[in-house]
Formats: structure tokens, C-alpha cells, sequence
């Protein structure tokens, strides 16, 4: 589903990815692990297209399509959701009216008819209450004056709703306490399917303890070190990167 | 319910397009011949069959303006070539005037089409949520509905014309009483020159059962338009009032200068809203309306309340400032105000508070959308009288920026002159934020829909303010108003 | 054709052309200077019809009758002037008599050999075209108060740092008006050219005794080199008879930091405007302003800060307290051209009105034309706030005690921001000796 073949990329003209090669098939789920500025969050932007990095080698490739030449939108269109380490505020959008924007965005691409307000609040409802959301927040402007747990609950109802290809979820276990990171964790596990396909990159351990990965990723300045099965997550959890020989500060 | 889809349908029936309305009816008109002097008052006059007092009012306007030629407001942030009031024709109404139609079925066919293409079903109005319709087209009224209705509540809602020849105590008592004959060059000029417009009157402890619209349309080429508004809400009523615009596609600058003015007594609460989508000329700035309006509203007793709520997206120059005089104890004024400018438009807009009776409240929301190569300019007082023990203001002015050859401008006039009043200005400026922009399009939503969407986010505290027919029709309007400005 | 824009002033009363009698007359391009000085003085002064002077008015002025510059310099220099605010301060001092440097008064002491400071008569005499160079960029540009400066300025200073010149004493102007029996005017011209990487502060203080009434018209020319930071710190205190109309513009260049601390006490009419230019990136200002009314006096500040350039920083407090029937104006303008990208201005204008008939106008103004910008003004006005002092009457404090710390507090946090110390000290005295009854 998604083939990245040595991919280079800056950000200010510094060099970020060094590289970097990952194959990830459909169905299955890919853990993408680092210390602090290994270019987890990079690896993340450039696959979904924010301006601001440049490619300066490599492919990136999903379903035989070349991910590099086609808009942002037209990669979320096509099937590539980006769950957001830091969700964005927008001030008097709200949630629901931009989830609704979303959803029929991605039908109208498919041809679908586009769901009405009635039709798509039925939809929100059935999703939203398994991750823990009421009907308040979803009145409220989008992520502003939501907290840490309360901005990622709601990436994962758009994934829900938007029923992606291929879900890349970036630091989605980051400022959630143990209850938060069970729903969300219960929201990408009820999401795994066969022909989805997600990459989770986070720098814990603890949230692939509930998301159990296919393939464990280890990246560092740039590159994918190290690759192995879920066991490859415990080993980090035990011995730190430094334990790997990759210092965090070096690695930067 | 259903006035909303209806609305929403109208509106996305025009959703599509550029500019729908750019086209001209073809009705013979009875004009007066281009330029003003006394005998085009007297004309004007003569044809509405007018009482003598309001021609000598007028008189008293016209000479009065005649001594205003170098009086021409210059301090607004505008630029336009020196209109030549003379070259502008001064009456034009349908034929069929003379003749007034009773119903619907004896007004001109080709007005009723006109309708149709504005989306404005005339002949469904009456089945469609309440909302009685006194349509304009050009100067003169030619259908009003629903009178029947509110004249079981004692509720009068007419022509100004007719309100002339039927409530004459009325309109001598009330017209020119809040926007003086003298008031300023604009409204001199309309005051001499007025062709129709609305009467409201709403009597004591009577709540306007149905929301008041009238749809000003434009024709006839080098036809300045001069409505003159009059709404009266007395003692403990209510009456929500909404005025909606568009106008034909015109090469020519054509001139617009109306006055609206709001006397709301004891307790009573006059809501106005507007959506003003103009012609605003092509992308070069060629053609499109220059709209110079005085709207002012009196609470003239205790407790009053006039809310002013617009969204001006279009017109070539618009230069407008809906204001609240709070005489009465307790009373209170809003202005909520959304104005797009894009590609060559030009707009100064804002109000005036002016603070007189004690424990008085004003509330300023103006969100300021520049685009294009257009300038967008807040410019508001609040004044505080001595007298105003306690009073409060708050004012808050956004101006959000699209691309980097539009101006956006902020000039807000604080006089305060007691100390136990508490006045708050606040304003920013900014623009999209890129990270904005990328979350949505990585939803897989477009960029020019984000914008609008980013954009009517921006303007929620203002769209809320106005009654359901119009957020929808204004927050289509917000999105077509920007097409073309990014990307 | 006489304008409704201005107000006709006869300046100076007729009688033997002044400009003869002015230092360095002869000087062909100083001569040219003060014509055009002249010419565009003759319009008149600018009426509340002329936008930027819409809340002040310049009438009363425009009724005195002032004699002759020359005749007034006649009547005499006073012995004496009285102790200035800052005397107890360390450092170099120029004080200015009457709008003319009295070197019995100044002490320059052993000034550092890149520190150059000088008056302007005196220089016009040694080394004319040194200040060629120097005033030759300060042409009025019809501004109309300027134009006076320009066309009559008959002494000021220039202060000089040479590039990396630190200087730790602060270098101090006094301008104390000793007027006679009849109306006297000045119209100072002081320059300040701060080299790359120097860094100074100075003092301007203006003050003067009740009396004849006098007019200062001071211009200050202050351009901040590349990396460079001027400290300015004005204190007014002119006695109540006083006019004093005060541009003070500054250019600055690529990292340079300038910062204003204004304390307007006196007069009967003051006002200070100061524009401030942005000239290269990177660079900040912060403009910082108290105000303190009584009586009829008449307060104004107007600012213009013109972000020609990206990556500029501006900050903006004034705050000021109207007692009586004092009149306060504040019109803050802060302008973002097209390519002032990632320009940050901020501006705060806070007023306490303390008595019934005491009045605030303010025009805080945004003229923004660069779309990625981050630029925010507020305002406010009113009465101490009623929570504050229930607070402070509930622990035990009267009425006029619990105003006066509210006062103290609101005004205290602003002088915090002056850098150097003993000059924080004596604006803080002022502002309390005022905040006690003290008329200035």
C-alpha cells in the first residue's frame, strides 16, 4: 500500500530525513518509534504534503500512485487521514459543521450523494459516543479550548468517520493520561482492518501495549535503523534508545 | 423550516456563479430627465402626489445641500472619481405606476420574472414562514403582502409613499426627527430627493409577529436609488426588520444614497439586519455601486434596544455606518458587522454610539475580510456623554487579511466624559493561518472551501446575530464573495 | 485661499525679520531651510478640522502675541533657573535657557572620545557643514508645527555616539523656560545619530515656572544605527501657562531598539507626538507614556509608527490619569506596509477619569497592508474600578487613600520599565508628588 524508498527531505533548508525506506502493506500496522528529532513528525508531514519540507530524493509511493505529485487534499481524498500530533484551533468553526464539511468532501470524490444535517448527526452519534465525545463538544469551535485528551479523542472520530486507507497517527498517545490512551487506543484498535493499513509513530512504549504493531520501526537521524516485530518495542521500553547506541541528542 | 431550505435552495442555486444578477429587465420607465435642480424636487413631488409640507421639506434639504458642495465627506479611507450629480437621473418608476396594482396579478409580468431570476417568490411569499414582502423595484413599491395580517395587530407596513397619503401624522411627526434634513451630504441629498422606501410602524406592547423584508434591486441605467426607511417601534413592541440587496450588472458607477432612521420608545427593540451584495464591479473595479448610506437609530425611551447587524459584501464603495443614539435610561445599541472587500472594492464602515442616558450599553462585533486588491477600513466612535452614568461600551474589531495586496484598517473614536463609564476597545489583525489551511485540506477538504470555512469562523459572533433566513444565505454569500482569492 | 483647516497665527508679531538675528544666518542652504520653514509656517496652525489635531485645539496659542525672538532674547537671560528634576543625577548636562544653551548652566565633564555632544548655535559657527550633513534629512515635511522649528530654531544640541559607544551615565537636556513680562517661544532643535552597536540614554526634561505664557516647540531628530539602543526618557513639567507642541521622530535601523519613557505632568496645553520609522529588520520599539491632567489642563499624545520593513517589533502602553476638567487625548497610528511581513505591534491606551467633567478621547488606528502580521490595539477608560477600592476600603483604608494607591499602582507600572534607576526614581517622585496635590 505504501512504499517509501530512500527518502530525503529538509525543513529550512536542514536536512531532516536521510534516507529513509519503509514498506507498509495493507492490512497491517506499523509502529514508527525515535527518540526527539529523528524526523518522526517529518516522516509524518511529508507523506501527507504541508508545506514546508522539501523532497529532495526518494519516492513515495501508495497505491501505485506517486504520493508526492498530488495535492494535500487530493491525498486525504484518496485515502491518507493524518491524525495530528498538535490539532489546529479554528476559532467559530465547529466541530460538527467541519466534520460534516469533511465527510462530504470525501463522499462527493467517491460520487456518493452527500449526507444531509439530519443524516450525519445519526453517523456522528453512532461513533462518537464509543469514544467517549458528547454532543457538546461536538457544538464547540474546533479544538479550541479542547484539552490534550479531548483534541485527540476528536482526531479519532474524524478517522472514524472518514474511514481511511491509510491512517498515520503522529504522537497520538502524547499528553493523554491511562483512561484517555485506552479510548483512543480502543478507537484505533476497532479501526484495524484488513484493508487499512497504519502507520503509529510515537516515542512510547505504552501505547503499543494496547495497539499491537505488526512491524516496530526504530528511527534515527533520519533513517530506519532498525526493524523488527512488536518484541522490538519492549526491548526499546527496557533498554532506552541509548541502549541501541542511539543517543538522543546525537540522533538530533 | 421550510423558509430555510427555501432560502438555502435560492441561495445554492446561485451558489455557482460570479455574479447571477448581472442582468437588466427591460421596463419602460417614467423618468425624470438627468440633473437636479428645484424643478426635479417639484417633479418628484408632483408624481408621488405629495403634501405640501414634505415639498418644502425637501426644498429645504435641496437648498440646503446646494451650500454643502464642498462638504462632500472626505475623511473616509475612499477613493472614486468625483461623482457628477447632475449627470445622475433622479426618478425613474415603472409604467404601470400610475396605476398601482391591488394584487399581485395586476403587477407587470416582467417585474414578476425579475422576481423569479432574484429568487424572490413573490406568489409563494405568503405560504413561506411569515415574511411579508414590500419589494422595490427601482423607486417605487409595487407589491406589498401581508398586510392584512399585521394590520389585524394594528401593525402598519407600507410604502413610505403610501404611508404619506395614509398616516401623514405619522411620518410628519417621526421623518427626519433621528437623520436631521441637515445631517450630512448624503443624506441632504436624500432628503431632497427620496423616491420610496419602507414604513414600519408597530404600536404599543405589539410583538411583530413575522420578520419585515424588503428586497431593494437597482435598474435602469443612471438611476441613483434614494430609500428612505422609517420605522417606528412604540412603547414595549418589537419588530425585527430585514433588508436585502442585489443589483444588476452595470458598467456605469451607479450612485446609491439611502437613509434609514429607527425611533425605538420605552421598551421597545427594533432588530435590523442587512445583507448588501451589491454589484461590485469586475474584477478591474470597473463599474459597480458606491453606496453612501446614513442609517441611524434613536432608543428614544428607557429601556430601549436597536440592534444593527450587516453583512456587506458587496458595492464598489461602500461607505456606511449604522449608529445608535442611546437617549433613554437602560437603553442599548448593537452593531454586529461582517464586511468582505475583494479584488477592487473599497469599504469604510462602522458606527456610532453615542452614550447620553445613564446605565446605557453599546456592543460593537466588526469582523473585516480584505481580499484581493481591496481595502477594508473599521471606523467607529463611541462617545460617552456626561450625562451617561454608567454606562459600558465594548467593542471588538477583527480584520483578517487574504493575500498580500489588501489593506484592512481599523479607526475606532473613543470619547469619554464620565468617569463612572467603562469603555473597552479591542482589535486584531491577522491572516489564514497556514497550519489552518493544511489541517482542512488534509481532511480532504479544498482550499477555497476551507477559506470559506476558516472565514465564517471568524464571523460566527456576527452570523449568529441574524435571523436563520439570512445566516444561511450570508454564509453562502461569505464563500462566493471570496471565490478567487486564494490559490 | 485661507483654509478652514488651519487657524491664522501672526508668528512672530510683526516687526524686523527675525531670521537675520538666528545663528548661522548667511549659510545658503540654512537660509533655504528656514524659508521653506517660513513659507509653510505662514499657513497658520493646524484647526480641529485637520484630522491629526481633531481633539486639540490650537486657538488659544494662536491668540498671543509674541514678540520678536530677538527682543525677548533682549529682555534677558534670568540669573538663575530654578533647581532642575533631575539635578541629583550623574553625568553630562546641557541646560537651555529660554530655548538657548547656557553654558554656565551645562556641565559637559570629561566626556568619553566617542561620545561627541554639542549645541547647534555653536556648531553652525565651527563647523557648518557637519550639521549640513546632520540636518539636512530633517525638512519639515509640511508638518505644520515643524515648519516652526524649522524656520525659527536659534539653538539644540546634537548628540553623537560613535559606533559601539557605551555610554553608562545617561547625557541630560533640561529646557527651562525664565520668561519676562511678555509671551516667549522656542523652538529647540535637538539631533541624536547613534553609531552601530552604541548604546545611550538620555534625558530631555522641560520645565518652567507660572508666568507670562511661553510656547515650546521642541523637534528632536533621533536616528538608532544598526544594533544600536537609545534609552529616552522626557519628563514635562512646564508651569501652567505653558504651550508645548513636541515632535520627537526616530529612524531605526536594522536591530535597533528604541525606547521611550514619557512622563507629560505640565502645562496648560501639551503635545507630544512622536513618529517612529522602521528602517531595517529585526529592529523594536517600545513606546511608553504617562499623562497626568488637572485643572483645564490639556494632555496630548500622538503617535505614528510606520513598519516600512519586515520583522519589526512595536509596543505601545500609554496610560494617564484626568482630574477635574483636564482633557486627555491619545491617537496612536501604527502603520504596516506591504512588505512589513511578520510585523508584531501591539498598543494599549488605560485612562482613569477621576472626576465627573474630566474627559478621554482616543483614537488607537491600524492601517495594515501586509497580510502575515500579528497586530492588536486596545483601550480603555473609567473610574477606579468600584471592586478595587472595596477591596482595599475593606481592609481599612478610606476613600481618598484607596484612590490614591489604585492611582500609584496604576501609573507605578509603568515607569517599572525605565532601565535606569535614579531617573525611575524621580519620575516616581513626580508621579507621587502629583498623585498628593502637587500642581506639577
Amino acid at each position: 500500500m505504501l512504499t517509501i524508498e530512500n527518502l530525503h527531505a529538509t525543513a529550512d533548508g536542514k536536512p531532516i530525513l536521510n534516507g529513509l525506506d519503509l514498506q507498509v502493506n495493507t492490512g497491517e500496522v506499523h509502529a514508527v518509534m525515535g527518540p526527539n528529532g529523528s524526523g518522526k513528525s517529518t516522516l509524518a508531514y511529508v507523506i501527507a504534503g504541508r508545506e514546508g519540507y522539501e523532497v529532495t530524493a526518494g519516492s513515495i509511493t501508495y497505491q501505485g500512485r506517486d504520493v508526492l505529485a498530488m495535492s494535500v487534499e487530493e491525498r486525504a481524498l484518496n485515502g491518507v487521514f493524518l491524525a495530528f500530533q498538535y490539532p489546529v484551533e479554528i476559532p467559530g468553526v465547529g466541530s460538527a459543521t467541519f466534520l460534516k464539511t469533511a465527510v462530504n468532501a470525501a463522499r462527493k470524490h467517491r460520487g456518493e450523494q452527500e449526507y444531509d444535517a439530519m443524516e450525519f448527526l445519526k453517523l456522528v452519534k453512532a461513533k462518537r459516543a464509543a469514544l467517549g465525545i458528547d454532543d457538546g463538544m461536538m457544538r464547540r469551535a474546533l479544538n479550541v479550548g479542547f484539552s490534550g485528551g479531548e483534541k485527540k479523542r476528536n482526531e479519532m472520530l474524524q478517522m472514524a468517520l472518514l474511514e481511511p486507507s491509510l491512517a498515520i497517527l503522529d504522537e497520538t498517545d502524547s499528553g493523554l493520561d491511562i483512561d484517555a490512551l485506552k479510548i483512543v487506543a480502543d478507537g484505533i484498535n476497532a479501526l484495524r482492518a484488513p484493508e487499512r493499513a497504519m502507520v503509529v509513530i510515537t516515542h512510547y512504549q505504552r501505547l503499543l501495549d494496547h495497539v499491537v504493531p505488526d512491524k516496530v520501526h526504530v528511527l534515527a537521524g533520519g533513517r530506519i535503523v532498525r526493524s523488527g516485530g512488536s518484541e522490538l518495542a519492549l526491548e526499546l521500553e527496557s533498554r532506552g534508545y541509548a541502549g541501541l547506541g542511539l543517543e538522543p541528542s546525537a540522533a538530533a | 423550516m421550510s423558509a430555510q431550505q427555501d432560502a438555502a435552495q435560492a441561495v445554492e442555486s446561485y451558489a455557482g456563479e460570479r455574479y447571477k444578477y448581472g442582468f437588466v429587465t427591460d421596463v419602460e420607465a417614467d423618468s425624470a430627465p438627468p440633473g437636479l435642480d428645484h424643478d426635479t424636487i417639484r417633479f418628484i413631488s408632483a408624481k408621488k402626489g405629495e403634501p405640501e409640507w414634505l415639498l418644502a421639506w425637501r426644498i429645504k434639504a435641496f437648498e440646503r445641500w446646494l451650500e454643502m458642495e464642498d462638504e462632500e465627506p472626505a475623511w473616509a479611507k475612499l477613493h472614486y472619481p468625483p461623482i457628477d450629480y447632475q449627470d445622475a437621473c433622479y426618478y425613474s418608476a415603472p409604467k404601470s405606476d400610475s396605476d398601482r396594482p391591488k394584487s399581485l396579478d395586476e403587477v407587470d409580468p416582467e417585474l414578476l420574472k425579475t422576481y423569479e431570476k432574484l429568487g424572490i417568490p413573490l406568489q409563494e411569499q405568503e405560504m413561506l414562514a411569515g415574511v411579508a414582502v414590500d419589494a422595490v423595484f427601482d423607486s417605487v413599491s409595487v407589491a406589498t403582502t401581508f398586510k392584512g395580517k399585521l394590520a389585524e395587530l394594528g401593525i402598519i407596513f407600507c410604502s413610505i409613499s403610501e404611508a404619506v397619503k395614509e398616516h401623514p401624522a405619522l411620518v410628519q411627526r417621526y421623518l427626519g426627527s433621528v437623520v436631521p434634513y441637515s445631517d450630512n451630504f448624503f443624506a441632504t441629498l436624500n432628503s431632497a430627493v427620496f423616491t420610496d422606501g419602507s414604513f414600519v410602524y408597530v404600536p404599543k406592547g405589539v410583538r411583530c409577529p413575522m420578520e419585515l423584508s424588503t428586497y431593494f434591486r437597482i435598474n435602469a441605467a443612471n438611476t441613483g436609488q434614494f430609500e428612505r426607511t422609517l420605522i417606528i417601534a412604540d412603547e414595549g413592541s418589537y419588530v425585527s426588520y430585514l433588508e436585502g440587496c442585489t443589483a444588476p450588472m452595470r458598467d456605469e458607477n451607479q450612485l446609491h444614497a439611502a437613509v434609514v432612521e429607527l425611533i425605538a420608545l420605552d421598551d421597545a427593540e427594533i432588530k435590523y439586519s442587512t445583507v448588501q451584495n451589491w454589484y461590485p464591479g469586475d474584477a478591474e473595479g470597473k463599474g459597480g455601486i458606491y453606496n453612501f448610506v446614513t442609517k441611524r437609530g434613536a432608543c428614544r425611551g428607557a429601556n430601549a434596544k436597536i440592534s444593527w447587524t450587516q453583512v456587506e459584501t458587496g458595492s464598489a464603495i461602500t461607505w456606511k455606518y449604522p449608529s445608535c443614539i442611546l437617549q433613554g435610561d437602560n437603553s442599548v445599541g448593537e452593531f454586529y458587522s461582517i464586511a468582505i472587500t475583494n479584488n477592487r472594492q473599497q469599504a469604510d464602515t462602522g458606527t456610532k454610539m453615542i452614550h447620553m442616558g445613564r446605565n446605557t450599553k453599546s456592543r460593537i462585533v466588526s469582523k473585516g475580510i480584505a481580499a484581493g486588491r481591496s481595502d477594508s477600513t473599521y471606523r467607529g466612535l463611541v462617545r460617552i456623554q456626561p450625562k451617561a452614568e454608567g454606562a459600558r461600551n465594548h467593542t471588538q474589531c477583527d480584520s483578517l487579511l487574504i493575500g498580500a495586496e489588501c489593506g484592512a484598517h481599523t479607526v475606532p473614536y473613543i470619547e469619554s466624559r464620565n468617569p463612572s463609564a467603562r469603555v473597552e476597545h479591542e482589535a486584531t489583525t491577522s491572516k489564514i493561518s497556514e497550519d489552518q489551511l493544511f489541517y482542512c485540506r488534509q481532511r480532504g477538504i479544498d482550499e477555497e472551501d476551507a477559506v470559506a470555512l476558516i472565514v465564517n469562523g471568524f464571523c460566527r459572533e456576527v452570523l449568529q446575530e441574524l435571523p436563520m433566513e439570512f445566516a444561511v444565505e450570508a454564509q453562502k454569500l461569505v464563500a462566493i464573495s471570496l471565490e478567487g482569492s486564494v490559490g | 485661499m485661507p483654509s478652514r483647516r488651519t487657524i491664522p497665527f501672526d508668528y512672530p508679531a510683526p516687526g524686523a525679520d527675525p531670521a537675520p538675528a538666528l545663528p548661522g544666518a548667511g549659510l545658503p542652504w540654512l537660509d533655504a531651510l528656514r524659508d521653506e520653514g517660513r513659507r509653510l509656517s505662514a499657513n497658520g496652525l493646524p484647526s480641529t478640522r485637520t484630522e491629526a489635531w481633531k481633539y486639540t485645539s490650537l486657538a488659544p496659542l494662536a491668540e498671543l502675541d509674541f514678540p520678536h525672538p530677538a527682543a525677548a532674547e533682549a529682555e534677558a537671560i534670568p540669573a538663575e533657573p530654578e533647581t532642575g528634576a533631575f539635578d541629583a543625577l550623574e553625568g553630562p548636562s546641557l541646560v537651555f535657557v529660554n530655548g538657548r544653551l547656557s553654558s554656565r548652566h551645562s556641565r559637559l565633564g570629561d566626556l568619553p572620545g566617542d561620545l561627541r555632544v554639542r549645541g547647534l548655535a555653536r556648531g553652525l559657527a565651527n563647523d557648518p557643514a557637519g550639521i549640513e550633513a546632520l540636518i539636512g534629512n530633517a525638512t519639515p515635511n509640511g508638518d505644520p508645527l515643524a515648519a516652526f522649528n524649522a524656520a525659527f530654531a536659534a539653538d539644540g544640541c546634537i548628540v553623537e555616539a560613535a559606533p559601539g559607544a557605551v555610554m553608562d551615565q545617561p547625557i541630560r537636556l533640561r529646557f527651562v523656560a525664565a520668561p519676562g513680562s511678555e509671551p516667549l517661544a522656542y523652538h529647540p532643535r535637538v539631533i541624536v545619530r547613534l553609531g552601530v552597536g552604541s548604546s545611550l540614554t538620555l534625558i530631555e526634561c522641560h520645565e518652567g515656572p507660572a508666568g507670562a505664557p511661553t510656547w515650546s516647540n521642541p523637534l528632536v531628530d533621533i536616528e538608532v544605527g544598526a544594533g544600536a539602543r537609545l534609552s529616552h526618557v522626557k519628563l514635562q513639567i512646564e508651569g501652567e501657562s505653558a504651550y508645548h507642541t513636541a515632535l520627537t521622530k526616530a529612524a531605526l535601523a536594522g536591530e535597533a531598539r528604541y525606547e521611550s519613557h514619557l512622563l507629560a505632568l505640565g502645562a496648560r496645553l501639551a503635545r507630544h507626538e512622536i513618529h517612529i520609522r522602521f528602517d531595517g529588520e529585526g529592529a523594536d520599539c517600545q513606546l511608553r507614556g504617562g499623562y497626568m491632567a488637572r485643572g483645564s489642563q490639556h494632555v496630548d499624545n500622538t503617535t505614528v509608527i510606520d513598519h516600512a520593513v519586515p520583522h519589526c517589533e512595536s509596543r505601545e502602553v500609554y496610560k494617564g490619569v484626568l482630574d477635574d476638567t483636564a482633557r486627555g487625548v491619545f491617537q496612536g497610528k501604527i502603520v504596516v506596509r506591504q512588505d512589513a511581513q511578520k510585523t508584531d505591534g501591539h498598543q494599549l491606551n488605560r485612562t482613569l477619569l477621576l472626576s465627573p467633567k474630566a474627559e478621554i478621547d482616543t483614537k488607537p488606528e491600524l492601517e495594515i497592508y501586509a497580510d502575515d502580521v500579528k497586530c492588536s490595539h486596545g483601550a480603555t477608560a473609567g473610574e477606579p474600578e468600584a471592586d478595587q477600592l472595596f477591596y482595599l476600603r475593606s481592609r481599612g483604608l478610606d476613600l481618598r487613600t484607596a484612590r490614591k494607591l489604585i492611582v500609584e499602582g496604576f501609573m507605578g507600572e509603568l515607569l517599572e520599565e525605565v532601565g535606569h534607576e535614579p531617573a525611575r526614581a524621580v519620575l516616581s517622585e513626580r508621579v507621587a508628588a502629583w498623585i498628593g496635590g502637587d500642581r506639577s
